[in-house]
């Protein structure tokens, strides 16, 4: 049973949620994404030194960084890596579905004077993704926000709204996924809208617009749903075992994300959270025992109140 | 063919920190990077640690100010009243000042949110400022003193709220080490906030009318000491591999925290022990207040640290989807 968001946050009469369907498995690491994502939302700059990540300078989500691609590098068996090193263990991708594009590097073996060194067993894989805002369906930064900064499109998204922000900071902790930050030149909060401002005007975010590879696809959630679920079957017929899907299940712990992902190894190599839990769903419990410790300090004013004085 | 745990080559570096023993070995676990997964909350010190303080100082004052003015102890009435006054005006200054936009603070009265439990503080201060503010303006001057007895016993009602809902504030986020405590922390934080007002009663008042602070001072100590306890218990549990009590005992917080607790105790034995003395009684005093600041600050930096170290939220979590699949 998934929950409709926007529904839930009043809008009647709403167009289908809208979401990201982000497939790593064909991201080239181009970082167009980034580009078209700070041009069109006008980004300031977020820094320019050298990260010693890979080709990731990036580094990671932030204030003024609404797309962040990320770069892995692994050692790993080349039965591991099946698009360019055919093998016993994976068996030829069919003709419909185009290979994954982790690019398999075959390692050059130390000791040349043995012809069977030569076999490439091990290589350098090379995982490339993008990551956003995931728009959860249940959204603790949006629970947090005291001053209703942050609301619910009629998309189903969430979006922060520059001009009531006050900067508390509340929601930069409450994110499971450290996306939302307060940038240092104006103390607010900000990150991806899903480009609300396009799809107010029916057209497509810029980073799935700039991608070059379709790896960003954006569309109404459930296609992008059983799409990906597709894609993954497709991957594991080739071998690709190890291709998951994050945050496509509404039974999660942020009851699915409006942005998800097609993995091809497990979330916290990519720094995502591996079972990330929404904060709000223990607040209930919370303010049970703040009523209960409340009660507590009341009843001690009582005692003292009646107590006699010597 | 057996799956393969890449590490090294940048990814999944585990982090040592230098000189430090740990307390069990540490757990394997995957990382991007070394870096974190969450993000370090945008709160400064010493404003919002010291908000944690002084909001429990204050709210517990107002406890200990209605008890006080019922039973007929009117010089720690008087002095209870005026610190909550003082306690809750620093940190009104000290939560504007933490706002990336102070001067949009009176924003946080925009809307009501009960999931947010800065936005039901924001309230609660708002209503409880004022009525501390008229109960204490109303003890110093003796001005309308029946309206200032009815407002001491308004902040009486309101102040534990202000005292206990920052365990929830600080709960309610992806932080390891405050979110998994969500069950015992505003026992803590009741108690180390009746701890801090019992003990500036008996630092600011004459031994022979300090009563209701003295017994204020050692049920809150007490219930400190044990709600700590068993939180580090909790954090400790044996479900995780990942202790995520580890950032409480550990470097510079862990210091922090087993002083406060060590004057927490002395503070304790010395308000039971030393009633006949002024001098004890007003160090006593003294050491809870300071041990109730250094709590919520330790608290405050261990939360702080399980955000910046991945370790923190990524084991738990992974061990949570296994014990899951292991169920099936």
């Amino acid at each position: 049973m998934s929950i409709d968001p926007a529904a839930r946050a009043g809008h009647l009469d709403h167009p289908p949620r809208m979401g990201f369907f982000t497939d790593t498995s064909v991201c080239i690491g181009c970082k167009a994404c980034e580009v078209a994502c700070k041009e069109w939302n006008a980004v300031p700059e977020d820094g320019l030194s050298l990260s010693g990540m890979s080709y990731d300078n990036t580094v990671g989500l932030g204030a003024s960084t609404w797309r962040h691609v990320a770069f892995i590098e692994q050692v790993v068996p080349a039965s591991r890596v099946l698009s360019l090193v055919p093998s016993d263990n994976a068996p030829a991708a069919p003709a419909t579905s185009s290979p994954p594009t982790a690019l398999f590097i075959p390692s050059l073996p130390a000791d040349t004077s043995s012809p069977s060194a030569l076999a490439p067993a091990e290589g350098v894989r090379w995982l490339m993704s993008s990551d956003v805002c995931k728009h959860c369906t249940e959204s603790a930064c949006l629970d947090v926000c005291p001053t209703g900064a942050l609301f619910r499109t009629e998309f189903g998204t969430v979006v922060v709204q520059d001009d009531v922000c006050n900067g508390c900071g509340y929601c930069v902790g409450a994110c499971p996924f450290g996306v939302i930050a307060r940038r240092e030149q104006d103390g607010q909060a900000h990150k991806c809208t899903l480009c609300y401002d396009r799809l107010g005007a029916g057209m497509e975010p810029a980073c799935a617009k700039a991608c070059p590879t379709k790896s960003i696809q954006f569309g109404p959630l459930d296609e992008l749903r059983e799409r990906a679920r597709l894609r993954v079957e497709d991957l594991h017929a080739a071998g690709q075992e190890d291709a998951q899907l994050y945050l496509d299940d509404p039974a999660d712990g942020i009851g699915g994300g409006g942005a998800f992902f097609l993995l091809l190894d497990e979330p916290e190599v990519y720094g995502l959270p591996p079972d990330p839990v929404v904060t709000t769903r223990d607040l209930p419990a919370m303010w049970r025992h703040v009523g209960m410790a409340a009660a507590g300090l009341a009843a001690a004013a009582i005692a003292l109140g009646f107590g006699r004085r010597r | 063919m057996t799956e393969v745990r890449t590490r090294g080559n940048g990814t999944g570096r585990r982090r040592r920190r230098g000189g430090e023993q740990p307390m069990v070995p540490d757990a394997e676990f995957t990382s991007y990077y070394g870096r974190p997964v969450i993000k370090e909350p945008a709160w400064g010190v010493p404003d919002v640690p010291g908000y944690l303080f002084l909001g429990g100082l204050a709210g517990a004052s107002s406890v200990l100010a209605a008890g006080a003015q019922q039973s007929g102890y009117g010089e720690l009435a008087r002095v209870s009243k005026v610190a909550a006054l003082g306690a809750i005006s620093l940190s009104a200054v000290a939560l504007v000042h933490d706002l990336g936009r102070p001067g949009r603070f009176v924003n946080m009265l925009r809307v009501f949110k009960p999931t947010s439990p800065m936005s039901v503080g924001s309230w609660l201060l708002a209503a409880y400022g004022p009525v501390a503010g008229a109960a204490a303006v109303s003890e110093v001057t003796g001005i309308l003193p029946k309206a200032g007895r009815a407002a001491t016993l308004g902040a009486a009602v309101l102040g534990p709220g202000i005292a206990t809902y920052t365990a929830a504030l600080i709960c309610d986020t992806a932080v390891p080490a405050w979110h998994e405590g969500y069950r015992e922390m505003p026992y803590v934080f009741a108690g180390s906030a009746a701890s801090a007002a019992g003990g500036l009663g008996l630092l600011a008042t004459h031994p022979d009318h300090v009563s209701p602070a003295r017994s204020l001072a050692v049920l809150g100590a007490a219930v400190e000491l044990i709600a700590k306890r068993q939180l580090l218990a909790r954090l400790a549990g044996g479900s995780y591999e990942q202790s995520l009590a580890e950032p409480y005992e550990t470097g510079r917080t862990g210091a922090v925290l087993r002083l406060a607790e060590f004057l927490t105790a002395g503070g304790l034995a010395g308000a039971v022990l030393g009633r006949r003395s002024r001098a004890v009684s007003a160090l006593s005093g003294a050491s809870l207040v300071a041990a109730s600041a250094m709590t919520r600050f330790g608290i405050f930096e261990a939360g702080m640290a399980s955000a910046r170290d991945p370790k923190y939220t990524i084991v738990p979590q992974r061990r949570r989807l296994e014990n899951v699949a292991s169920r099936h």
